[in-house]
Order: C-alpha cells, then sequence, then structure tokens
C-alpha cells in the first residue's frame, strides 16, 4: 500500500479509447444473465440473518465477471443461488430472459472442491451431462474427447480422478461444465485450492478457453490480482448483508497477459478493490485484528530484532 | 535402533517385507503359546494322565486327575509299600494339542462318523454355509436397497428407521420359537434367524454409509442436468458403493455369529451343532477342527471378497493406499 502511493497512478475510471470502445460494444451485447433484487436470508439459531440484500446486475453474452468481498459478504450463497442450488428468498434470476428455477444444465458450475466422480475416468465424467442430455452413447464419447482436448488432457482420458493433479482435476471439471455447453459458466473460487504457481497457469488456461469458446463466465475469488488479470467487469460486494458496493470496469486492455500485472491501469484498479475491500479503520477495530502479544523469552536471552 | 524406533511411528506404513513377515508371524505366535503349553510338560499342565493304576483302585489308565491327588496317592502308596500308580503330567481334556487337532481336522474329511446317525462334517459345514448364504442374501435384497433410500430421501428414514432402531434391539435368538411355528423345522427358521440379526443392523450401516457421499457430488450433478432417479442411480449408488461392499463384508461376518442361536432350533443341523455335539461326546479336538474351519471359511471368503472388490472397483485401489 505505502510503496503504491508512491507513484501517480491514474484512476482507475480512466480508460484508454480501445477499452472504452471495447465496453460500449459489450453493453450492445445481448444480455445473457439478469438479477433483479435479490434477497437471501436464512434463519439460524440467533434469528434470521440477511446474506444477500437487493443485489442486481447484468452479465452480457461473452464477458467475463468477477464477483469479488470480503469473508461473509454472501458471494457464494450468490453463485449457488445462480447455480440453483439454493432457492432466494425473493428477487428474480433471468437467463436470456426466462425466469430459471432449480438446477440445470444451462448454467454450468465449477465447484472449488474437486468434484469429479471418483468412480468414472476422466473421459466419462465429461460424458456424464452429455448423456444425461440424451446424446447416444458414441456421439457423447466423440464429443467429450473434444473438450477433454480443448483442456489439454487427451492422455488422461482413461485416468481416474485420484491419478490426477489439482490443477488437472479443475481442467476436467470445466471441461465437463463446458460440455453441455451451457448458457454461462459459474466457477465459485475454482482455483483457491491450488498452489501459486498451478493458479496462475490455470488462469492462463481459462483465459485461453474463454476466448476459443462462446462462453459467459461469473467467476467468485477473493484474489484480488485474479480477479483483475481475468475480468471484463468485477462485481465488488460488502459484507453484513451482502450488497453490491460497485461494478468496475476494468480499463486494463484484452487480450490479457501476466506482464500486465505491473502495468499502472493494472494498479489503479487494485488499489480501488483494496480500498473498497479493505477500508481503513479505526483504532478500535484495529486492536481488535492484531494480536495481543508480549516477547515471550527467557530474561537472559539475548534476542536480536528482527527489523 | 532406528530402524525399530520407526516401526513405532503412529500411521507409518512399514515396508512390504516386515509387513510380510509380521503379518505370518501373527499366526505363528498363537500357534508357538498353543504349541509351548501343549508340549512342554512343566508348563501348565495342570493334571497327570493315568498310564498305570497301580495300587489306587479309582485310578483307571487314560483318567486324567489333579497333581496334588496324584501325588498324595503316590505318597499313601509309597507309604503302604504298594505299587505306586504310573502317570505323564497332562493338559485338561478341553485343551487337545496342534497335531491332535490337526488328525481330527483330517480325519474329519476322510474317517466314517462313529455314530451311524451322524453326518460328515463336511456335510454339516454344506448345511452352515447353505444357511448363511440364503440368510444374508435375502437379508441383502431387503436391507440394501432400504437401506440407500432411506440415506438418501429423508421420507424413507423418517418412515422406516425410527422402527429398525426398535427393532434391532429384539434378540435375534427370541424369534426362534416363533420362526419354528411359522416355518417348519427344517432350514427356513434358521435362515430367518440369520436374516432378522442381519437384516436391521444392515438397513442402517448402509442408510449411514449412503449419507457420507460428499452432497457436493450431488449438486455438480444437478448442474450437469441429473435429476431424481439417475441422481440416485448414476451419482449415490456409484458413489457409495465401494462403502457399502467394504460394510456388507462386516456384515456378512456379523451373520456368521447368528448362525449358532440358528442351528440349535428346529431340527438341529450344521457346523455348530456339530461342535455342541462334539463337545457333549468330549472329542475337543473334533470342536477345535470345527471352529477353525469355521475360522478359515470366514477368511477365506473376506481375502476372496476383498481381491474380488479391488478387480470390480478400479478407482478405489489408490483411495485405500492413500
Amino acid at each position: 500500500m505505502t510503496r503504491m502511493q508512491q507513484f501517480e497512478l491514474p484512476s482507475y475510471l480512466e480508460q484508454s479509447d480501445a477499452v472504452r470502445d471495447r465496453f460500449a460494444r459489450l453493453r450492445q451485447r445481448p444480455v445473457v444473465l439478469e438479477v433483479k433484487g435479490l434477497n437471501k436470508d436464512f434463519e439460524t439459531s440467533h434469528g434470521p440473518v440477511t446474506a444477500l440484500r437487493d443485489i442486481s446486475f447484468v452479465t452480457h453474452k461473452r464477458e467475463f465477471v468477477c464477483v469479488i468481498g470480503p469473508s461473509g459478504c454472501g458471494k457464494s450463497t450468490l453463485i449457488r443461488i445462480l447455480a440453483g442450488l439454493e432457492t432466494p428468498t425473493s428477487g428474480q434470476l433471468l437467463l436470456d430472459g426466462r425466469a430459471v428455477h432449480g438446477p440445470g444444465p444451462d448454467r454450468g458450475m465449477v465447484f472449488q472442491s474437486y468434484t469429479l466422480f471418483p468412480w468414472l475416468t476422466v473421459k466419462k465424467n465429461v460424458m456424464f451431462g452429455l448423456e444425461r442430455a440424451g446424446r447416444g452413447r458414441l456421439a457423447a464419447e466423440e464429443e467429450a474427447m473434444q473438450w477433454i482436448e480443448l483442456v489439454g488432457l487427451s492422455k488422461f482420458a482413461r485416468s481416474y480422478p485420484h491419478q490426477l493433479s489439482g490443477g488437472m482435476k479443475q481442467r476436467v471439471a470445466i471441461a465437463r461444465a463446458l460440455a453441455n455447453q451451457p448458457r454461462i459458466l459459474l466457477m465459485d473460487e475454482p482455483f483457491g485450492a491450488l498452489d501459486a504457481q498451478t493458479r496462475a497457469k490455470m488462469q492462463s488456461y481459462l483465459m485461453e478457453i474463454w476466448k476459443n469458446i462462446d462462453i459467459t463466465v461469473l467467476f467468485i475469488t477473493h484474489d484480488l490480482d485474479e480477479a483483475i488479470y481475468l475480468a471484463d467487469r468485477i462485481l465488488v460486494l460488502k459484507a453484513h448483508p451482502g450488497e453490491v458496493q460497485e461494478l468496475i470496469e476494468v480499463p486494463v486492455p484484452q487480450p490479457r497477459s501476466p506482464e500486465q500485472l505491473l502495468s499502472p491501469e493494472f494498479l489503479a484498479t487494485r488499489k480501488r478493490l483494496e480500498e473498497l475491500i479493505h477500508p481503513p479503520q479505526d483504532d478500535a477495530a484495529l486492536s481488535e485484528d492484531h494480536l495481543n502479544m508480549v516477547r515471550m523469552v527467557a530474561v537472559d536471552d539475548e534476542v536480536e530484532s528482527v527489523f | 535402533m532406528t530402524q525399530t524406533l520407526q516401526w513405532f511411528a503412529p500411521r507409518r506404513q512399514l515396508a512390504p517385507r516386515p509387513r510380510l513377515v509380521l503379518g505370518i508371524m501373527s499366526f505363528v505366535l498363537p500357534l508357538l503359546i498353543w504349541s509351548l503349553v501343549s508340549y512342554v510338560p512343566w508348563i501348565w499342565h495342570p493334571l497327570v494322565e493315568v498310564t498305570e493304576p497301580g495300587s489306587v483302585s479309582y485310578f483307571k489308565a487314560g483318567q486324567r486327575v489333579e497333581r496334588e491327588l496324584f501325588a498324595a496317592e503316590t505318597a499313601k502308596a509309597l507309604e503302604a509299600g504298594a505299587p505306586q500308580p504310573q502317570g505323564t503330567p497332562a493338559n485338561p481334556v478341553y485343551l487337545p494339542a496342534p497335531h491332535e487337532v490337526l488328525q481330527a481336522f483330517y480325519l474329519a474329511f476322510t474317517a466314517e462318523p462313529e455314530r451311524r446317525n451322524e453326518k460328515w462334517l463336511h456335510e454339516s459345514l454344506a448345511d452352515s454355509i447353505y444357511v448363511i448364504f440364503w440368510g444374508f442374501v435375502i437379508s441383502s435384497i431387503i436391507g440394501l436397497p432400504l437401506g440407500i433410500l432411506c440415506g438418501t430421501y429423508d421420507v424413507f428414514s423418517r418412515l422406516a428407521e425410527p422402527f429398525v432402531e426398535f427393532f434391532r434391539y429384539l434378540p435375534a435368538p427370541a424369534f426362534g420359537a416363533l420362526a419354528v411355528a411359522i416355518l417348519g423345522i427344517y432350514q427356513a427358521p434358521k435362515i430367518a434367524i440369520i436374516v432378522i440379526g442381519t437384516l436391521f443392523q444392515q438397513i442402517l450401516v448402509i442408510s449411514n454409509t449412503t449419507r457420507k457421499l460428499d452432497p457436493a457430488l450431488l449438486e455438480a450433478a444437478q448442474t450437469l442436468g441429473a435429476r431424481r432417479l439417475s441422481l440416485l442411480f448414476r451419482v449415490v449408488v456409484p458413489g457409495i458403493i465401494t462403502d457399502v461392499y467394504k460394510d456388507m463384508r462386516i456384515l456378512l461376518g456379523w451373520a456368521w455369529t447368528y448362525l449358532i442361536v440358528a442351528e440349535l432350533i428346529g431340527t438341529s443341523s450344521g457346523i455348530t451343532w456339530f461342535i455342541t455335539q462334539q463337545a457333549r461326546y468330549k472329542n475337543f479336538d473334533n470342536v477345535f477342527a470345527a471352529i477353525m474351519i469355521i475360522g478359515i471359511i470366514g477368511l477365506s471368503t473376506d481375502l476372496l471378497l476383498a481381491w474380488l472388490g479391488r478387480r470390480i472397483f478400479p478407482w478405489q485401489r489408490a483411495e485405500a493406499r492413500a
């Protein structure tokens, strides 16, 4: 933070002509998902808790939207409602203008926990949705192989999930969700359990896939860099209750590459996200965040300062 | 030193060789203890087997008497100048030596039974296996689907499980007389006892295993378009089948424990009846041989099923290792 402030950063609202032009075109595209006045209350033993309050936003065709927010902002609840795994208390959910209820193959989902079916090979996992859709075995197999090739796992088509690394499992999960050709791909912190290197690689894979396929993505993360790197727009939620704080148009030009992580637009956006998600706190709140530490050393110990 | 210390690191798997050696030792050690007690005269041997009664009127050759009594009688004979009784240290008749059991084991399959109306050991065994097999199959035909339904749908769980919880506390043997009254005196009531003993545990065990299925798998399947019956048959059943298979192996072991009660009702038959009979005639070598056969059958079916399981469910091979 302190170092960032030494540079003169542009405002995150400043967009180059190319970027502004792109967002103008993006807004012209048809709306895929429309969320209108979504509320979600939970009954707990301490009384009702509002997890989400009055969430409204739209995503356009082929847009990449990231949802970010502090823990407890209900971002997971939001995506689970979008997937149909939970029902909202009130509000509307429109996919291509039609209301949707319950889970369905039109909204593909990739979970943080690897949810591959352990009893099926990679190929059979990807075929699962195709077969549910009534595709014949041979057609499903052929189609599945194409998706597996897309995520670069042809060699592992006959492997079982337990034989794959975490990153490979998530690639299969992406292929499995995409094979149904959903209208929107919902991703709930899909790379959260991966190590930093694999995560960076997976982000590049995902960008690559997104570029090549007609797919709209809604991606949940708590990693600011990941959100900026991937997203066209970032939906920032705030906690208790979960509300939309801001919808940021990321000024970093597309197509993205890892070098942009240090570009002024990137850093400006990052600064803004930091402000929104970790707002400057007053002293009372701060003291709760710090551990009450005493130095636990013997009296006669010579302890050098770490600084 | 460090080598052996590593043997006692918690939850660390040993190298294949020591594992095999220890596995063999687990059988060899008890056998060794049994042999020591049987063949080393000064270990235990609380009795004396009389070989020559001498002047003691109530001693007979082959009779086993207390060591103190034998010593007292010997002293008395010595005092009176009468012929002393002769004897060798012996164990009680209920602990035959390994070689006697082995011999009985061999004879049980080769020699005609002593009494005409007695069955051969293998015939008794066949009766028992018949009862266990059908008891377990009938129990599973009901218990397996019901358990899976209870674990999957709350409706079935609420409808069935309270009663099952109640019924499983009723001792299966108590239904013996009832089973005979309804099903006659031959194999049917025995099978019924095995079913009653196994079924109710089975429903609860299977439904609990079903509940352990990761709910995220069901959610993932729903987002992929699976619904209703395909959720049950394409996700729940394959998702739990390896654990259910393990449960079934354990439950089969439980079914055996109800055998002894089952075989005492109606017309007695089977291996446990054979054991009871032989114990009555004090043929303890036969008793041990029969008990061991049950052990061998139990262990080998379990090993066979474990091996079969690894072949049927290839995806769990590494799971078990991990």
